[in-house]
C-alpha cells in the first residue's frame, strides 16, 4: 500500500493553515496606530526641541511571545545628582492602539534611573523611548522586537 | 479584594541606592477589547502611580491602556533616614489603593 502525503502540505498543515485564517476573519479590525502617529505624539509632547540619539538603553525580548505582557526595561546614562538627572521617561509605540504607553517621573531621590515594566504590544513593533533630562535635553533610544501573539486585537 | 505586593529592603546603609518592586492586582482594562457579543469592553484602568518615602515623591508613573494587566514596576531610590515608603496606585474614576513598607537606614 502506497502512503500518499505531499511534502508540501500535509493533512496536519492544512488543518493549521485553516484555523489560522479563521481564527484572523473572527479578530475584529482596530485602526493601529503609525509611525506618523507616534510622531504626532512626540511632537505633541516635546514640540519641535532636538531629541538626541543615546544614553537611552531599552531592553525588550527579541521574541515576544505574549504581547499582552512584555517586560521591559529601561536604563539611562545618567549621574542622578541634583544637578544631573531624568526627569521623565516616556515610552513610544508606532504600532500600538495609542502611541503613548507609559511615563516615569524620577527625581534625584532616585539614585539610579533604571525601571522595568511590563507593556502591552500590538504586534512587531520597534518602541521608542524619549528621555527628559532636568536641563531641558531630550534622549532617546529603541528596541525592535517581534511580537507573535499581538494583544489589543489589532492585526 | 486587591492584592498588592511589596518589595522593599528591611535595611540599607545610609546613601545606598536599594531596589523597589511594587505590583497591585488589576485588569487595567484597554478599552480596545471586544466581549462575546461583539460589544467593546470600556476602559478601566489605573493612570497614576505614585512612591513617597517619608512623605517626599520620589517617583511616579502615568499608566496608560499599553500597561499590561498586574501592572508591576521596578524601580529604585537613595536611602538617607530611616522610615516608610508607601506606594500609593490612582484608577481612572479616582478610586485610590495604597501599601507602605519601613526601611531601617544606618
Amino acid at each position: 500500500m502506497m502512503k500518499t502525503q505531499s511534502p508540501l502540505l500535509s493533512r496536519r498543515t492544512m488543518l493549521r493553515l485553516g484555523a489560522v485564517s479563521v481564527s484572523m476573519l473572527m479578530i475584529p479590525r482596530i485602526a493601529a496606530a503609525t509611525e506618523d502617529e507616534m510622531n504626532e505624539a512626540i511632537n505633541a509632547m516635546f514640540g519641535d526641541r532636538v531629541i538626541t540619539e543615546g544614553r537611552v538603553n531599552v531592553d525588550l525580548p527579541p521574541i515576544a511571545e505574549n504581547g499582552f505582557s512584555v517586560p521591559i526595561d529601561i536604563f539611562i546614562d545618567s549621574p542622578m545628582t541634583e544637578d544631573d538627572y531624568v526627569k521623565q521617561i516616556v515610552v513610544f509605540s508606532p504600532r500600538n492602539p495609542l502611541p503613548v504607553l507609559a511615563q516615569y517621573h524620577l527625581t534625584p531621590m532616585s539614585g539610579r534611573a533604571d525601571v522595568s515594566a511590563r507593556i502591552r504590544l500590538g504586534g512587531t513593533q520597534s518602541i521608542r523611548v524619549i528621555a527628559e533630562m532636568n536641563d531641558g535635553t531630550l534622549w532617546s533610544g529603541a528596541k525592535q522586537t517581534l511580537v507573535t501573539l499581538a494583544a489589543c486585537v489589532i492585526d | 479584594m486587591t492584592t498588592i505586593r511589596l518589595s522593599v529592603p528591611e535595611t540599607a546603609d545610609r546613601g545606598e541606592i536599594i531596589e523597589l518592586r511594587a505590583m497591585i492586582q488589576h485588569e487595567m482594562e484597554s478599552g480596545f477589547r471586544f466581549g462575546s457579543r461583539g460589544e467593546m469592553i470600556p476602559q478601566d484602568i489605573i493612570t497614576k502611580f505614585e512612591c513617597f518615602y517619608n512623605g517626599t515623591l520620589v517617583f511616579s508613573s502615568d499608566f496608560h491602556p499599553g500597561v499590561a494587566a498586574n501592572p508591576i514596576l521596578k524601580f529604585y531610590a537613595r536611602a538617607n533616614e530611616s522610615g516608610s515608603f508607601e506606594f500609593v496606585w490612582t484608577d481612572q474614576n479616582g478610586q485610590s489603593w495604597s501599601d507602605s513598607a519601613q526601611i531601617e537606614v544606618s
